[in-house]
């Protein structure tokens, strides 16, 4: 077994018998579902935009080398650098090499998942630079050493006695059990960070073709003091991100607000063209945007799946998938979780060792409902497992598809198997039965029926 | 070595040039080029001005955001000076603008016009921020500030409070108009910062409670004239 299915399968058990920690999450989702009913009902047509908003990633994503082109030369008129990153070893070059030429002593970061996709931290670090998460739920998983529980949510496991004593250990601020105090201790603490840092590095939500503007969505105020008060400004974003035109964001703006936050609108959604200009008083002095392929191409070269790079990182699939749900996010062992991460993960770091996340759903399709724009999510996972074992089939594998073909085309091999099969059941139930040991520890076997289909078939229709 | 930038075009070529199946839809498809296109299944922004005004003042209301009608730019400064007051702020910085000037002279406490001599530890000391904006989204509350409307990036969003000042006339009833409006104003020469605020800076990171002023403004009030 590779370590990575290995390492799943052993956190996903655990994490899914602790009960305590299911109540949480489920608790701490609670409001979001009341929440998102709420805004969506003032959708006159929910439907109607979810059809909206998928066909504007599809223009976009199915025209790429165009609308990135056009992107790119709006963008560069307005005075932005663009530097491109084919996969996440020449992005972390691209955004060291600027650190030195600016000569950085502080880096100030807003929530970004891509920056997590290529574990840039840890490079900047490695390189010497300090670097601090300014989104308070990074900034508390930062303290913790931990990756993010949820894409949006990132410390959405965390009690607040535990964010209490984080912060007493490392901030030396007074207990609290308050999330009110919790927040401003964070508050006081980052904002002089923001002053003296001379390089603010944030994603992008959406890159608009039409205006060469690129648009970043937060609820906290974080990334717009990010962009506003470090004299470099760089944005990593993934090249998937482009849309055609400024109006797209009318629609995908608030629905990913609705669909992932249960928000009518994030509190901000800005556009940034370039860097502070003439006549303007503040603002970054340079701007470079990195755009980033690493594996995304891949996705695109898969035209079943291509839609899953419409996505806009809302996290609805996650807030409503049963399987999110009972093992948490931290044992995906991903950058994304949840059904969308599950779906493309095998994509960005190989089917092989990746595939038992797609194995891993009950299929309910919950997540593909939820999607705002309609990404085929739970076929996308039958998909993936159809394609492992294509590419490298199991032994097990291989001996039951030959098995059952074989038998399959023997009519009377095959009744021959149902009745043996209908009179050893209730042996069966006592014995440890290989690859079903999981499964039958808490389920117990149905009774056999005393004729087979294809026999009750018969007699009804005589 | 060939350069980053031919690869990836060149992966992206080759990609595409099998071709993928529409989405299915249910209803009609992408939103248009023109923002004048209506998207009647998106939430409601009103039909006539009055429409729009009472959504968005149901709107502010959810998002704990202040709305405070007034008559007159008088009246508009009146209210100023009296919040300032009530709040006791010590320092208030504005932007540069017309408008702006007389709310800053009838005020009390220590004030200075932010995009005249901008200097970011003088701003963060500061109470409140007072700026103008673009234009007003009836159908989600947002007000959406400018670098050139708004003193720059750091005014709107470094002070604990943010005060905007606008007239009713700037009340657009829904997202794409707002963004249309821009186009129509700004052309290819946008302003470096377009910002959409919906309501004070909030969290719900810890325990997914809702707390306001996670880094920006705690308190975010809006002045309608007329
Ligand atoms: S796949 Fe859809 S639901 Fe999931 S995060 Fe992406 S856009 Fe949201």
């Amino acid at each position: 077994m590779d370590d990575s299915k290995a390492i799943f399968l052993k956190d996903a058990t655990v994490n899914a018998a602790d009960g305590d920690q299911r109540a949480f999450i489920n608790k701490a989702l609670g409001g979001y579902y009341t929440n998102r009913d709420l805004q969506k009902a003032r959708y006159r047509d929910w439907e109607r935009a979810r059809d909206a908003a998928s066909m504007a990633k599809w223009s976009a994503v199915n025209d790429l080398a165009n609308v990135l082109e056009k992107f790119v030369s709006n963008f560069e008129r307005n005075g932005g650098v663009v530097h491109w990153a084919r996969d996440a070893e020449e992005a972390r070059v691209i955004i060291l090499k600027i650190a030195e030429d600016v000569k950085a002593k502080a880096i100030v970061k807003s929530k970004c998942m891509t920056t997590e996709e290529i574990h840039l931290n840890d490079a900047l670090e490695k390189a010497g630079y300090g670097v601090v998460e300014s989104d308070l739920g990074e900034f508390i998983q930062q303290l913790r050493g931990e990756a993010p529980y949820h894409f949006v949510f990132p410390c959405m496991h965390v009690k607040r006695e535990a964010i209490s004593e984080l912060f007493t250990k490392h901030l030396g601020t007074a207990p609290t059990d308050s999330p009110e105090e919790l927040t401003m201790i964070a508050r006081r603490h980052l904002r002089q960070l923001y002053i003296d840092a001379d390089i603010g590095i944030t994603g992008a939500n959406f890159l608009v073709a039409e205006t060469g503007q690129i648009s970043i969505t937060e609820n906290e105020g974080n990334a717009r003091l990010t962009a506003a008060l470090p004299r470099i400004h760089i944005a990593l974003s993934g090249i998937e991100k482009v849309v055609n035109h400024l109006d797209d964001l009318s629609v995908l703006l608030p629905m990913l607000a609705t669909a992932g936050a249960g928000q009518p609108m994030t509190c901000y959604n800005t556009l940034y063209s370039g860097p502070r200009k003439k006549g303007e008083c503040d603002g970054p002095e340079e701007f470079h945007l990195v755009l980033m392929d690493n594996a995304r191409t891949r996705i695109l070269a898969d035209p079943e799946q291509r839609d899953s790079l419409h996505c806009i990182r809302c996290g609805a699939c996650l807030n409503v998938c049963p399987i999110f749900k009972n093992i948490g996010g931290l044992a995906y062992g991903t950058t994304y979780q949840g059904p969308i991460g599950s779906v493309i993960t095998p994509h960005l770091r190989g089917l092989k060792q990746w595939n038992h996340l797609s194995a891993a759903s009950s299929l309910c399709g919950a997540c593909t409902d939820a999607c705002p724009v309609r990404i085929d999510l739970h076929h996308h996972l039958l998909r993936n497992r159809r394609n492992a074992s294509k590419e490298s089939p199991t032994l097990f594998d291989l001996a039951f598809h030959h098995g059952f073909t074989f038998v399959i085309k023997r009519p009377w091999l095959f009744a021959l198997g149902g009745r043996i099969f209908r009179a050893t059941l209730p042996l069966l139930q006592k014995l440890p039965l290989p690859y079903m040991g999981a499964w039958m520890k808490t389920r117990d076997l149905p009774k056999a029926p005393a004729q087979s289909f294809r026999d009750q078939w018969k007699n009804q229709n005589v | 070595m060939s350069d980053a930038r031919s690869d990836i075009f060149a992966r992206i070529r080759e990609a595409l040039k099998v071709k993928a199946p529409k989405p299915h839809l249910k209803g009609d498809g992408a939103p248009g080029k023109t923002s004048t296109v209506a998207k009647p299944w998106l939430p409601d922004g009103g039909e006539t001005a009055e429409d729009s005004l009472t959504i968005l003042a149901e709107q502010l209301a959810k998002l704990k955001a202040v709305l405070i009608r007034v008559p007159d730019h008088a009246s508009a400064a009146k209210a100023v000076a009296e919040l300032s007051v009530s709040k006791n702020w010590k320092k208030v910085a504005y932007h540069g603008h017309d408008l702006l000037r007389p709310v800053a002279a009838a005020l009390t406490c220590e004030n200075w016009e932010a995009d005249a001599s901008f200097d970011k530890q003088r701003l963060e000391g500061c109470d409140a921020g007072i700026t103008t904006c673009e234009s007003i989204v009836a159908q989600l509350g947002s007000i959406l500030v400018s670098s050139t409307s708004s003193g720059g990036r750091a005014l709107s969003i470094l002070p604990h409070v943010h005060v905007v000042i606008a007239e009713t006339s700037q009340v657009v009833p829904d997202l794409g108009a707002a963004l249309a409006l821009v186009k129509a104003r700004h052309g290819t020469d946008m302003p470096s910062m377009l910002s959409f605020i919906t309501g004070p800076s909030r969290t719900g990171d810890i325990e997914r409670i809702l707390v306001l002023g996670a880094h920006g403004p705690k308190e975010l009030f809006l002045i309608l004239v007329g």
